[in-house]
């Protein structure tokens, strides 16, 4: 590699602003809490996205100013937010029947690891401690399209796509899509498929980055972001 | 049907030791805190808490749980800012958890209030917290058999209700607290506004008074996220 991983792997912020292109107009959509929650700065204008969070709204928008909160109004990291005009308010039982329902065209999640079958541990270590899982196990099972943002390898530089996963799993061939530090990876039938990397990594060097085998099914686009993105 | 009770305390009165109680809330959204502190001031012990979370700092379950009242846990998220009063218990094998998949706990606690003991979903099926439960295969797919939740007692917060006991809430506060309402023998209602009986529009009413037996007013009720900003600790200080 010409230059270290560190300095061309894409920040959290870019890997969000790729996910977000993919949103489309008209969508029902979860982000998971922390980092896919950044996706919603990303939305592209012109396109009209809902967002549900599990704790019972639907159409909820941007924080609001500090000082400005109601604290019976946040999402499911218990974040203050907004409401945009047509927003409801519903129960937790409705809440995730519009999760498993198959109601939601999108849910995005964090990884810790993911398989080439499409499972996804993202709730626990497996290490001692107080485990907690949240609405993981529920938002990988109905929404129409599964994905995770994620950096390609852990900070120890290991592989976090994988044949199997190690860790504790989440959901069972749940995810459709990764979006990584490096790359843009389907999930198909026989396994990882290729479908956009950064033109500053090699295919063979990705392939090493990686814990199972890259598949390529037709081109493999450039992972572009804005310059101005840092 | 007069279901209104002059006070908090005398709301919560008969919940003994080793009673279920479900409490209501999304952290501190919708969590009856003004009821909770008045368990705590009745202090039975042994108790099997229902919520979505383990509590946050020293108001409210956290509270009830650094006074050594709850034995059980059953909730999705037992982590928050500040959860050293169920992870200490937890971390020493004082309290036990049951950790539930968000939306199988609403739906085990729906299921509860509607007479379904069983039912299947497809959430956590293939996990460590599908272990021991029946599974199914419906169409292709894999499915994991859950029970209902009851409990003795539920303690909710909603913002209107009238002497029927007939409710509505307040933005997100609603969350857990209309299902809890249905699953519970006694379920007991702080409202922050009583209004008279017909002046909750029938179209509008969330929780039918049917599925309530106790309504107390709390006219100004606290929130927790307000509370632990001021570093309140219940009962030792009183802010």
């Amino acid at each position: 590699m010409k230059q270290t991983l560190d300095a061309i792997k894409l920040s959290n912020a870019q890997i969000a602003w790729r996910a977000a292109q993919d949103l489309s107009d008209g969508s029902y959509v979860n982000l998971g809490i922390g980092f896919p929650e950044l996706i919603a700065t990303f939305q592209p204008q012109g396109r009209e996205v809902t967002y549900h969070t599990e704790n019972g709204i639907l159409g909820f928008g941007s924080p609001p100013d500090e000082g400005d909160e109601d604290w019976d109004l946040i999402n499911a990291g218990k974040k203050a937010v907004t409401l945009n005009k047509g927003a409801a308010f519903f129960h937790h039982a409705d809440s995730f029947a519009m999760v498993r329902g198959g109601h939601l065209d999108l849910a995005v999640l964090g990884a810790y690891q993911v398989s080439e079958q499409g499972d996804l541990a993202n709730w626990s270590t497996g290490k001692a401690g107080v485990p907690a899982v949240g609405g993981a196990m529920d938002l990988v099972h109905g929404a129409k399209k599964v994905v995770v943002v994620t950096d390609h390898v852990t900070r120890k530089g290991d592989p976090k796509l994988l044949s199997e996963c190690s860790m504790p799993l989440t959901g069972v061939s749940c995810i459709n899509r990764v979006y990584t530090s490096l790359a843009v990876v389907d999930i198909a039938e026989h396994g990882f498929v290729l479908r956009e990397k950064l033109t500053e990594i090699s295919f063979d060097e990705l392939q090493a980055l990686t814990g199972a085998v890259l598949h390529i099914d037709g081109e493999i686009a450039a992972l572009k972001v804005p310059d101005s993105l840092t | 049907m007069d279901k209104t009770v002059g006070s908090l305390a005398e709301a919560v009165c008969d919940i003994a030791d080793g009673s279920t109680v479900m409490i209501g809330g999304f952290g501190g959204s919708g969590a009856p805190i003004e009821l909770v502190h008045a368990l705590i001031d009745a202090g039975p012990r042994n108790l099997t808490v229902i919520n979505n979370n383990a509590g946050n700092g020293h108001v409210g379950l956290a509270a009830m749980i650094e006074q050594n009242m709850v034995s059980k846990l059953v909730c999705s998220f037992p982590r928050s800012a500040d959860p050293k009063a169920f992870t200490e218990r937890y971390l020493d094998g004082e309290i036990e958890l049951e950790l539930v998949p968000q939306g199988t706990l609403a739906e085990r606690i729906r299921a509860g209030g509607a007479g379904i003991p069983a039912f299947y979903t497809p959430t956590a099926a293939g996990t460590d917290l599908a272990r021991g439960k029946p599974l199914a295969e419906f169409d292709g797919k894999h499915y994991v058999q859950e029970r209902w939740l009851k409990a003795d007692f539920a303690l909710i917060k909603a913002e209107k209700g009238d002497a029927v006991g007939n409710l509505t809430y307040r933005m997100a506060a609603r969350n857990f607290n209309p299902l809890m309402a249905m699953a519970a023998e006694v379920t007991i209602a702080q409202v922050s506004d009583l209004v008279s009986v017909g002046d909750i529009e029938p179209e509008l009413v969330v929780t039918p008074g049917i599925f309530v037996n106790r309504i107390v007013t709390c006219s100004a009720p606290q929130q927790e996220e307000y509370l632990n900003r001021k570093g309140a600790v219940y009962p030792k200080v009183e802010l």
